[in-house]
């Protein structure tokens, strides 16, 4: 863990509605994903921390000097703070361009500079080409591509985004993700990304803060989050038991080979996948299935066929958890019935098969 | 036409003009101010900004004869401190008109403001931006078709206004004689040949400006 940047404990109360806040939020380098479900306070805990929105007590330091002290009554102006803020739907001023946007944050700057800092960052983006342009002429993608350079352009210390895809549709959302992580790579500046979606928070955070209704509830590198939640709330939030981290061997026939722990696993292979590229490779619980047949002997359409044994049974309603152990440890959820069926102890061997579509990869390395 | 009546065309939009540009910072202020923030007094100030549009324009004009006589509280403070007269003449035409298109430009612009967005404001700040620039970057250029038709509206409530003006600035001609007065005068005189050429002046007056906004809205839009 890197040196901390922003550290915060606070409590925003609403008139009869709900508490958020955080204790002991600790912010260093790279880029921190505030996880959790809708309504979980994600969002005012982010403009909280861009001084958009009060605290009703608590107190909010930033490298050092104080960004909100209840106590002393003290509040630095958001203007003052240096962040860079992206909101949900961006909020690009419909009067200004894609430039007179990117810019506006310059006025400090002699006009030289300001056109001079305003064409790198537009360059750097790929969005030169659409410095004349109003947002209402722009796709989703530009438009968040547009609210990025307004936030960077003035280079700030901490950057805010909240939900940076939420208003992009599926296919978009895919491909510009590994477009985010190589640009938040390259800017190094420490960032909190707000996100209620798993796989977003695995490709582009270095740790993660899950929020559960109004509170963090956990904190660490986002891998160990997942692979490891607290309570069964933040198991059910991050729903993917088996998150594990391995290495494309060869992407082939439409296909990717995947080495983790010594084990060859082939998936369907997603944007910016790389032969040697790492990868978080993660398996659902409910998507694995368990055979008593012998490595020899089974005959079934899923790709993937690891050799297990069975480590621990939990009841979970009518489902049992079954943790696994082989050449990785994997989870299998499975019905009491079929838990039953399969007469399952500990410490017994079997099949464990995985359809190839449902072993998803997440790029890693930028 | 003759020369005294584009004489009296030129002082009725010069008049307008003045009391536009006496109520445009204030009366922007103020509706920034009730449209963006919550106050004490606030609905007390709101009426009280209102009420020229409601009472009858002889009231207005009555209470403004009142305080800015010369021994009224205002009147007779700018005339020890300053020498100035106000009352009877075309300052008094001039505080008429700004009294009665004041609620018309305030209650218009302060829709306006209200309906900007508050989100852009907000990023304007942790983009650094104070609220003066705020103010004029983003909340004004984004609430102008509001504002535009409240300066409007105003404008043209000056150029008709008379109640208010016939009491504290009189009738005198070539001083305090506008156009809606001059046609009252033409129809007393009997001279309706006078009457309607004025009437018609101000629907011309009246009708460009309207084009023009229509217009500038259109080309923005």
């Amino acid at each position: 863990m890197n040196a901390t940047r922003l550290i915060a404990t606070f409590v925003r109360t609403f008139p009869g509605g709900p508490e958020i806040g955080v204790e002991n939020l600790c912010l260093g380098d790279g880029v921190t994903v505030l996880f959790g479900a809708s309504g979980s306070g994600k969002s005012t805990i982010l403009r909280c921390l861009a001084g958009l929105d009060l605290p009703s007590r608590g107190q909010i330091q930033f490298a050092g000097s104080a960004w909100f002290d209840a106590a002393r009554r003290f509040s630095l102006p958001a203007r003052r703070r240096d962040v860079g803020y992206v909101p949900q739907n961006y909020a690009l001023f419909p009067h200004l361009t894609v430039a007179g946007n990117v810019g506006y944050g310059l006025f400090a700057l002699p006009a030289g500079d300001k056109a001079a800092r305003v064409a790198e960052t537009l360059g750097w983006l790929g969005l030169t080409d659409l410095a004349a342009r109003l947002p209402h002429m722009l796709s989703g993608g530009q438009q968040q591509r547009v609210a990025l350079a307004r936030a960077v352009v003035r280079r700030p210390q901490l950057l805010l985004l909240d939900e940076p895809f939420a208003a992009l549709d599926t296919p978009t959302r895919w491909h510009l993700r590994g477009e985010l992580r190589h640009w938040l790579r390259h800017l190094a500046i420490p960032t909190v990304l707000v996100t209620h979606d798993r796989f977003e928070a695995l490709a582009l955070g270095d740790t993660v803060v899950v929020m559960q209704a109004g509170r963090n509830v956990q904190q660490g590198v986002v891998h160990e989050v997942f692979s490891r939640p607290v309570n069964r709330a933040v198991a059910e939030l991050t729903a993917i038991e088996t998150i594990l981290p391995g290495r494309v061997r060869e992407l082939r026939d439409g296909l990717a080979v995947v080495a983790v722990g010594g084990q060859n696993l082939v998936a369907l292979p997603v944007a910016g996948l790389a032969t040697a590229g790492e990868v978080y490779v993660c398996i659902r619980a409910e998507d694995v299935i368990l055979t008593r047949d012998g490595p020899g002997a089974v005959t079934a359409s899923a790709r993937n066929r690891l050799a297990v044994t069975v480590q621990s049974l939990q009841r979970e309603g009518p489902q049992v958890r079954v943790n696994l152990e082989g050449a990785f440890p994997l989870t299998a959820l499975l019905t009491q019935a079929a838990c039953a069926e399969l007469a399952l102890h500990p410490g017994d061997s079997l099949m464990a098969l995985v359809k190839t579509p449902q072993v998803h990869l997440i790029p890693w390395s930028g | 036409m003759s020369g005294a009546e584009w004489q009296l065309i030129g002082f009725s939009l010069r008049m307008a003009l003045a009391s536009l540009l006496l109520v445009l910072p204030p009366g922007l202020a103020l509706a920034w101010w009730l449209a963006k923030y919550n106050w004490r007094g606030k609905t007390f100030v709101e009426t009280l900004v209102t009420l020229p549009l409601v009472l009858p324009p002889v009231v207005t004009g009555l209470v403004l004869l009142e305080l800015f006589g010369r021994h009224g509280p205002i009147g007779g403070w700018l005339h020890r401190a300053f020498g100035l007269e106000v009352v009877f003449t075309w300052r008094a035409v001039v505080l008429a008109l700004a009294a009665m298109s004041l609620p018309l430009l305030v209650r218009a612009a302060r829709t306006a403001f209200a309906e900007v967005d508050t989100q852009y404001e907000q990023l304007a700040r942790t983009l650094g931006a104070g609220e003066w620039r705020i103010f004029f970057t983003i909340t004004l250029p984004l609430a102008r078709r509001g504002v535009v038709a409240g300066i409007l509206l105003a404008f043209a409530r000056s150029l008709g206004e008379f109640g208010a003006t016939i009491m504290v600035a009189g009738n005198i001609p070539g001083q305090t004689m506008t156009l809606p007065l001059a046609i009252y005068q033409a129809v007393q005189a009997d001279d309706d040949a006078h009457a309607w050429l004025l009437a018609g002046v101000s629907v011309i007056i009246a009708f460009t400006a309207v084009l023009a906004s229509e217009q500038l809205q259109g080309r923005r839009a």
